[in-house]
Parts: structure tokens; sequence; C-alpha cells
């Protein structure tokens, strides 16, 4: 089974119900598209992340009804460092879809899901402990697996994997 | 005092009536290190908030510093309950990866042994979940059984508990001698144990009062707070990662999902009790239907040679040290594979930047996401339901702080 080349054209992908959808949004939403291994990503813009998802999840044709997972991937040193990814799921359609969103190193924030699904909460808290992405509109944002006084967000690629010493 | 002794979430009492109740972490009926902090107004529980991290050993950063297939056995120390979920869930994702073919006879076996995994792993739930409410011999008769499975692990992989049998492109080893007919033993005599627990429990009153009607949720409810698994499948919705999004074969199998409405207590014990009879039955099936073949993948650069082979040919021997001191890159990209764990909805997301190690691991712990329905279910309830409420989402603390 030879690997298959990525679809990255957004053109090309644009009948897939979910970029459908996101392009019928606000202009600028969709910031590119990748189709690869079978798994659709959609790069969306920092500031209507919120309004993306609300908008899948509002889908009639598709609904992305469930929110699997979300995490967050560093690519330093490049910039925009942080990558967040957020992985949906439709249980009727039974497609899943990958939005992504990159942050600047400097404050890294992004709109917190919480008001969408509520079960956003662990995984963000977590993301924040992990990584140090502050989350706005979280209601209780706070460390969630190391303790309260921890130094540094140990999933970062600059914290060493023996921790600091 | 020491910072870190300090108790963490702090949880004000909110009125004068209220006090505040630390469970946990040291509790028999947390299933290992969960906290729980509740705010109480005498015997009913006002808000409750659980407090996690007390396990967590930074898996996730540890996959990052290895080679590919050195993952695997740290993937059988997330969910120590069902290591085989963790392990399959795992070389699905690089798999899919290297885009590589699995033989039928190695998709068949992960199967067989997943469905004992389901067995051994609601077999010790059920047996903790009843103990915990006050039912002792259930916990007995089902630690019985799983003794049995974990022999058979253990005649398989060498090990009773942490089996790391799967590997990237198939299987360690082929079964021993006498493994299939063990397991055909099992899945004949496991039919008549399941009625046994069920006639201690199912129709017992004392069973009832304490089950039924306790930690209800919604279908919305759970759906909004990330459940899946029967935690889920207890609230109504019908949706199973394995006939729904089928991998490994899964397609090839007959099996019903067992779906109960009232969304408590006794919804998920029911819910489970039946898995354990479908999961025999997909057992039964894949003994019956297993096909012949290699139980290893026909790619030189991922899959170790037999040990035959490293002996006599001197490619064999070349791809073995290659693979053990330098790894097998895997081309670039990313993947998030999600299989049906006993508790729910397990993912790997792993990205590769075209090394030999992976560059980001990301577990999807479906037990994380269902503790956030604890406190949807214990609020407003008498304190005494917590228990039972914990006991019926089947947490293990190992997946939820990795």
């Amino acid at each position: 089974m030879p690997l298959s080349l990525a679809i990255t054209d957004v053109d090309q992908l644009k009948n897939h119900p979910a970029v459908a959808r996101l392009l019928g949004g606000k202009a600028g939403m969709v910031q590119g598209a990748k189709f690869d291994r079978a798994e659709l990503t959609i790069s969306v813009d920092r500031d209507s992340l919120r309004e993306a998802c609300a908008l899948l999840k509002d889908d009639s044709a598709c609904p992305f009804n469930f929110l699997s997972d979300i995490t967050c991937v560093d690519w330093y040193p490049a910039e925009p460092r942080f990558e967040m990814v957020y992985h949906l799921l439709s249980m009727q359609k039974k497609e899943r879809v990958r939005l992504k969103v990159r942050l600047q190193s400097d404050s890294p924030a992004v709109e917190s899901l919480t008001s969408i699904w509520p079960g956003a909460n662990f995984f963000e808290r977590e993301v924040f402990d992990l990584f140090g992405i502050r989350f706005t509109g979280h209601p209780h944002l706070r460390r969630i697996l190391m303790p309260e006084d921890w130094e540094g967000h140990p999933l970062r690629k600059d914290y060493p994997v023996e921790g600091y010493r | 005092m020491m910072a870190h002794m300090t108790p963490t979430p702090v949880l004000e009492p909110g009125q004068d009536r209220t006090m505040i109740l630390n469970m946990g972490p040291q509790h028999p009926s947390t299933h290992g290190v969960l906290r729980v902090l509740l705010e109480i107004d005498g015997e009913t529980v006002v808000r409750l908030m659980p407090d996690i991290g007390y396990l967590h050993t930074g898996i996730e950063k540890t996959c990052e510093a290895k080679f590919y297939q050195q993952v695997v056995p740290l993937t059988d120390r997330i969910d120590y309950l069902c290591p085989m979920t963790n392990n399959l869930c795992y070389v699905l994702a690089v798999e899919k990866l290297l885009s590589l073919e699995i033989p039928p006879k190695a998709q068949w076996l992960r199967v067989l042994l997943n469905e004992l995994t389901r067995i051994n792993s609601h077999l010790v739930w059920l047996g903790t979940h009843a103990l915990d409410i006050g039912a002792m011999t259930v916990f007995l008769y089902c630690f019985r059984e799983r003794e049995e499975i974990l022999k058979m692990f253990e005649m398989v992989s060498g090990q009773r508990m942490m089996t790391s049998y799967f590997r990237v492109g198939g299987i360690a080893l082929e079964p021993p001698l006498g493994f299939f007919d063990r397991v055909r033993d099992f899945a004949g005599y496991f039919p008549e144990k399941v009625d046994e627990y069920e006639n201690l429990l199912t129709g017992n009153p004392i069973w009832m009062m304490r089950t039924k009607g306790v930690g209800r949720m919604t279908a919305e409810d759970a759906l909004g707070l990330g459940a899946t698994g029967p935690t889920l499948r207890g609230s109504g919705v019908d949706f199973d990662l394995r006939r729904d999004m089928p991998y490994s074969s899964y397609e090839k199998f007959q099996f019903k999902v067992p779906v109960s409405e009232e969304g408590d207590v006794f919804a998920r014990y029911m819910c489970r009790v039946q898995e354990l009879r479908e999961s025999i039955g997909i057992v039964r099936q894949a003994l019956d239907g297993m096909p012949e073949g290699p139980i290893k993948a026909d790619a030189p650069h991922v899959v170790l040679p037999d040990r035959e082979k490293m002996k006599t040919q001197m490619e064999s021997l070349i791809y073995h040290f290659k693979i053990i001191t330098e790894g097998f890159a895997v081309p670039a990209g990313e993947v998030y594979q999600a299989v049906e764990s006993p508790r729910g909805e397990m993912g790997y997301y792993i990205v590769s930047d075209g090394t030999a190690k992976p560059y980001r691991v990301h577990m999807r712990a479906a037990c994380f996401a269902n503790l956030q329905t604890l406190p949807t279910m214990c609020e407003g309830r008498l304190l005494a339901d917590v228990v039972a409420a914990i006991g019926s989402i089947d947490i293990v603390l190992g997946e939820i702080d990795r």
C-alpha cells in the first residue's frame, strides 16, 4: 500500500461537508486544508475558532456533535510556535475532522470551547498545564496534572526530558 | 508547610451550613489515587470537584525521546487494565503513518486478544464496583475468571499484565500450542459465569436500591461532557467505534452494541455486563474464522526478522541491527487513531517529523473525559451515592494522569 500524496488545495477539498461549511462562514476563516492518510485537517484563523466550531456543530447535513480531543504541538523554534489541534467527530455521519490554530510564542492564547462543549474543560486545563497556553473564557483555568507550584510547562520542546535540575 | 502539601484546588464553603469533605487520594473506593473534594450540606453533595494528577508520569514526554518501537511498552502502562487495547491503538496509528498492510491473521488475533482484554477489564470493574457498594462475593468470582485470562496472556506474551505483545507491523510471536484450545475452553464456560454474576446482582433488591435512579445523566450532558463507551451508551446514545468506525477487521464480526436509556448507575452496569456476553461471542467468531498466514507485515525495514533467519541470512542480521540501533524512519505527517477501549474512545494522536522518534504522541484517554461527568451525576445527591457513581464510570487513574 504505497503512501499517496496529501491534497493541500482548498479548491479540491471544497466538496467535503466540513470545508464547505466553513467556507460558507466568515471570509478568511479557513486558512488552509489538507487531506492526508484519509484524514481531513482544516487550518482556522485564531480569532474565529469558536465560531468555526459552532458552525460545524450546528451543521444540519453533517453535524460534528462531539469533541473528541484537544491537544497542542510545540514547533519550537519555528514561529508561530504552538499548534492547537482539535479533533471533532460526527457520530451521525461517522466522520472526523481536525481543526488547527497556530499561536505565536509571546503570550499564546485562544478562545475556550467550554461554552460549546463543557467537556473541553479538562482538555484545555491539560494544555494550559503542559504547554502554558491560555484559554480566554475558561471558567476554571488552573493546573490539572502537575502540582500547583510547578515551574515551567513540561511538554514544551525547550523543557528537558529529565526536568530542570 | 511544603507547598505541595497544601490542598490544591481550594473549595471554599459556599454557605454557612455547608462543609468541605476531602475524599481520597487514598480511599478504597476511588480506585487508585483519585481525590474528590466535596462540599456537603448534611448528607447532600452541593458541589464536587475531582482532583487528579497524583499518578502523572509524563509518558507523553517520554515517548518523544524513544524510537517508535520502544513506545509500545509505555502504552501498556497507561491503562494497566487493558494493555492490549493501548498496544493496538498505538500500533494502528503508527501503521497508518507508515501505510503498512497487516496480514489478516494478525488482525484477527488482535481482535481476539482485544476482546479478552475487554472481558478482563470489565471483570475488574464489576468486582471492585460491587465491592464498593457492599457485595463482597462478586469480587472473588470475577477474579477467578480474570485469573484464567491473565494465564492466557502469560501464555502468548510471557507477561500477565504488561503484555507489550503487539508490534508495529503485526504481533510479536505466534501463539504457543494449546493457546486456542484454552481460549475455546474459556469461551465455552464463561457465559455461565456471567449468569452467576447476574444472579448475585441484577435482581438483587439491595443492588437495585443502590444503583437504580442513582448518578443520572442525560444523553445531552454525556455528549457535551465528552463521555464515551459504556458511560455514554448507558445514557442511550448508540455509538461504538468497533461497529461505527471499524478498525483491525472488526467489520467482519457480528455483535450487538448494548444500550440502556435510563442513564443511571444500573444502566451502565447493564451495558457492561451485556458487553461481557457480546465480547465472548466475538472471541468465539475469531476462533472459528481465524485465517491462516503470516503474523507480520512484509516490511523488512520495520518488522524485526525471525531469529532463525538472523542466524543464516546476512540481510536479516543487518535489518535487525539497524532497527534495534537506529529505529525506523516514519514518513512525516500526523494521524489520529481511535479504538473502543473498555472505557470508551481511546485515541492516539501522533505527529511524525520524518525521523525514527515521534515528534509528539498524545493519548486521548477515555477516562479523562468520562471523569468530567462526575459532578453532573453527584451534585444534589447523597454522599453515599458518590461511591456508586465513581464505580460506574470505571476509572483507571493511570490512564487519566498518564
